[in-house]
């Protein structure tokens, strides 16, 4: 039965060409819109570590004051200043923590076979690895002990090590980073988690992925600056290094790991009692305001998806949605000039049903046709996308298989649904009436 | 023409015409807003910088460890650079219009001032005035006196000993009208911080801020006469003919290597890539804005003509009727051109709500502004030109049933 309705609507879809072709390129366009913003729109608006989201926070302490508040809507400052920074730390209120800033070095690659290259990457502590799940190719991070001892080390980036050593296990090695030498305890795997949640302060979450690690301590001892944002309030009083560790510039991002409800209950009321004590201290003339945001809220919180993404992924549902009306009606158009076959149909015996499966059948077809040729656009238009989009998103934008798979589902329900009015008044029509000959 | 026979028989396909109301409303609906975004975005786009942006080149550095006096080799690199044919101005600068990259200062007009006043962007660097080409409108440029070295500034400040100060100052006309309405701004006082005044020594026509978010608050600048020395965060600045940028940019970085071979070059680009870069975003936003318009009313247009072309083909008997009685061809063109018109100035009518609802649904949650009533015709105009297009196919195909139609059954 299925294979007869299927010689049908295709009989049909034959007779009128043109408006066949109307409707399949309708949705065509329609799927491909829908699609290409919405791969721009998965890329920019996913979870970066989806098993542990909900267990990584970032605590906000309001070093500044509400009159000074970042846009002026009360919220605590981005990130910490140092003072705060290292308090958090000390007090090790958290299952894991760390304190995060970004730093640019220029690294003479090894044999001075080539003139200086300038890197980019992070000091942090130790609980950074196993905190954010960084997977390893060779050795490993360093621990609490090499954090408090200053150490001079570093991991490397899999994309890093191949350009200084060729991709060799250079576990044990010394590399030179700004002019001090690090030995090289670990080198990750390919991570380069999108958007980079653990760094928003200064930076898009979109950027190239980072080439090297290298302990906070460390960074500190040699007196490092940030290559991130840096916010001051009030005085300019910055005399070198130590004036500026003092000052109420933000510049450090921390993150704690917490395991449940009790924990983020415990670490709130922590970080409370901290701006309390610092209240009392008279360091803060105001009361404690403090956030404990997990990945998703902060990233909501820092505007990580571009708003152009969002907007265009709205403009582009509203564009399938008007194609979807447009084949609604020529589908009623279509169906009802058919009346009087439908009444034959009818007279000799089709239930309503089979009118129903029938014109719904013919309706698939249509919604197939489009979601092949959606297929085809979409893949043609995200491999364009980069005319459009900045470079750093547009590089995130992919086919891959569920995005096939939801491009064809999307296209054929879409289109079976926008068939239902129309079927279902073919499925009605009184056989009687058109019988007569007119 | 008649318009109540129309009616009558749009009365006989109640859904259809709904549906293509339905769909010229959206239609309108998205054309209206996407139109007001789209020139938003355009507008943004043509943001004045006031600097010669097609003949300057950029160069950034990363020292690989502090040079012993990053003064000295400021003043030599700009030495080196200068020697280079072809440039007619070096400067150093710690920021450029929309180079997204900022330093801003909290203005204040007293030192005792709570609050700031302004937030402004505050630009540091050498010989700025002649390498950007800035136009002075009043007062003067710096004279080589004027520049002092950062550290002497930032020890006095630390100190507290106000040594140093007041330092001349070059603002932008947008800041002194907005800080002294009506008034000569030169010789007036400004603060950064209690101990930090600057005096206004001259005003720059337009010099746009790093970070040009704001519109209203785009041109708040200031430029101060302080040596900052080679540094990453210090940028040197060619002025040459935009046709020899390429070959400068490339002489400019051969030079800085031969000075010192150790050093790093972070960043080379002309203004116009700066240019480019920052405002990538809204060229993006335009151009889905725009794709998608065309796209719409493309598919509108020919839904339009796909049910016109039905109903030419369900009424051919009656046309030929028609035509019998004595209609002309013009009649007959005319009876379809009026139904499309009636259809789609009733789905605009319902399309101008859904715009401004839409409108005020954007406003709320992307802080975007209110659409302008005067974008609302756009779409009008938009869908009916798309409409009577649409439909002047069928309704010349309508026009050419012949008479003797209506005298053969079926």
């Amino acid at each position: 039965m299925l294979a007869y309705y299927l010689d049908l609507a295709l009989r049909s879809l034959k007779r009128n060409p043109a408006l066949t072709a109307l409707m399949v390129v309708a949705i065509g366009f329609g799927v491909a819109a829908s699609m290409i913003t919405y791969s721009v729109f998965r890329a920019v608006s996913g979870n970066p570590i989806p098993d542990k989201s909900a267990q990584l926070f970032t605590p906000q302490i309001d070093s500044w004051g509400p009159q000074q508040s970042f846009n002026g809507d009360g919220e605590p400052p981005q990130a910490l200043d140092y003072t705060d920074a290292m308090a958090l730390m000390h007090a090790h209120a958290a299952k894991r923590q760390t304190l995060i800033y970004p730093v640019q070095l220029s690294v003479m690659p090894s044999g001075n076979r080539s003139l200086p290259i300038s890197a980019s990457g992070y000091a942090v502590y130790g609980d950074f690895f196993p905190m954010f799940e960084v997977p390893f190719r060779y050795g490993n991070g360093w621990n609490a002990k090499q954090d408090d001892g200053r150490a001079a080390l570093v991991v490397l980036s899999e994309e890093f090590n191949q350009k200084l050593f060729g991709g060799v296990n250079s576990v044990g090695r010394e590399v030179t980073l700004g002019g001090h030498q690090y030995r090289i305890v670990g080198v990750t795997r390919r991570w380069n988690p999108v958007p980079r949640f653990y760094d928003l302060f200064g930076s898009s979450g979109f950027e190239e992925p980072a080439d090297f690690y290298l302990p906070f301590t460390r960074a500190l001892d040699l007196q490092i600056p940030t290559n991130g944002n840096n916010s001051c309030r009030g005085k300019i009083s910055m005399n070198g290094w130590d004036s500026w560790l003092r000052s109420n510039c933000v510049w450090v991002t921390p993150w704690v790991e917490l395991d449940n409800a009790a924990g983020v209950a415990r670490y709130r009321n922590f970080l409370e009692g901290y701006s309390a004590d610092q209240q009392r201290a008279g360091r803060f003339n105001w009361a404690p305001n403090v956030r404990l945001r997990d990945v998703m809220r902060w990233m909501t919180y820092m505007h990580v998806v571009p708003p152009e993404s969002r907007i265009s992924l709205m403009v582009s549902l509203g564009f399938f949605l008007i194609c979807l009306v447009n084949t609604v009606g020529l589908l009623l158009a279509k169906f009802m000039r058919r009346a009087g076959e439908i009444g034959v149909r009818r007279a000799l015996g089709a239930s309503r049903r089979e009118i129903y499966m029938q014109f719904l059948i013919e309706a698939g077809t249509v919604g197939l046709a489009g979601g092949l040729l959606g297929l085809l656009l979409t893949a043609a238009g995200v491999s364009g996308v980069g005319l459009l989009f900045r470079p750093e998103i547009a590089r995130l934008a992919h086919v891959d298989l569920s995005l096939v798979a939801l491009t064809l589902a999307v296209a054929i329900s879409a289109t079976v649904i926008a068939a239902f009015y129309p079927s279902w008044r073919a499925a009605h029509v009184q056989p009687a009436w058109h019988l007569r000959s007119n | 023409m008649d318009i109540l026979p129309i009616l009558a028989t749009l009365r006989r396909h109640k859904m259809i015409i709904w549906l293509l109301v339905l769909e010229i409303a959206l239609s309108c609906a998205i054309v209206c807003n996407g139109v007001f975004l789209i020139v938003q975005r355009m507008q943004h786009m043509e943001m004045p910088s006031g600097i010669a942006e097609h003949e300057l080149v950029q160069i950034q550095q990363a020292p690989i460890a502090p040079p012993s006096d990053r003064y000295a080799r400021a003043q030599e690199d700009v030495a080196a650079l200068r020697q280079i044919p072809g440039v007619r101005a070096v400067g150093m600068t710690n920021q450029l219009p929309f180079s997204g990259y900022s330093s801003n200062g909290g203005v204040m007009l007293s030192p005792t001032q709570p609050h700031r006043t302004l937030n402004a962007a505050t630009y540091f660097g050498g010989n700025l005035l002649p390498t950007l080409g800035l136009h002075l409108v009043s007062g003067r440029d710096f004279a080589s006196d004027d520049y002092v070295n950062a550290d002497a500034i930032l020890k006095s400040l630390a100190n507290g000993s106000g040594k140093g100060f007041p330092m001349p100052t070059i603002i932008s006309s947008t800041l002194a009208e907005r800080l002294w309405p009506q008034q000569s701004p030169l010789g007036k006082l400004i603060w950064l911080a209690p101990k930090a005044s600057f005096r206004v020594v001259g005003v720059v026509a337009t010099l746009a801020r790093a970070n040009a978010y704001n519109t209203a608050t785009a041109q708040y600048s200031m430029i101060v006469p302080l040596h900052m020395g080679a540094d990453k965060d210090q940028s040197y600045l060619l002025r040459t003919r935009s046709q020899d940028r390429q070959r400068v940019l490339a002489a400019a970085v051969a030079a800085l290597k031969r000075a010192d071979p150790a050093r790093v070059i972070t960043h080379t680009r002309t203004y116009d890539q700066i240019r480019s870069d920052y405002f990538k975003d809204d060229h993006a936003m335009a151009g889905i804005l725009i794709s998608v318009i065309v796209a719409l009313l493309l598919v509108t247009g020919l839904g339009i003509a796909g049910l016109a072309s039905f109903w030419v083909a369900q009424r051919r008997k009656q046309i030929g009727i028609r035509r019998a009685l004595g209609a002309t061809r013009t009649d007959i063109v005319h009876y379809f051109q009026t139904e499309n018109f009636l259809i789609v100035t009733f789905g605009i009518v319902i399309g101008m709500v859904l715009a401004y609802g839409l409108s005020l649904w954007l406003m709320m949650h992307y802080e975007l502004p209110r659409l302008p009533l005067s974008y609302l015709p756009i779409g009008a105009v938009a869908l009916w030109l798309v409409g009577q297009l649409a439909v002047l196919g069928p309704a010349l195909r309508a026009a050419a049933v012949p008479p003797v139609v209506a005298t053969r059954s079926v």
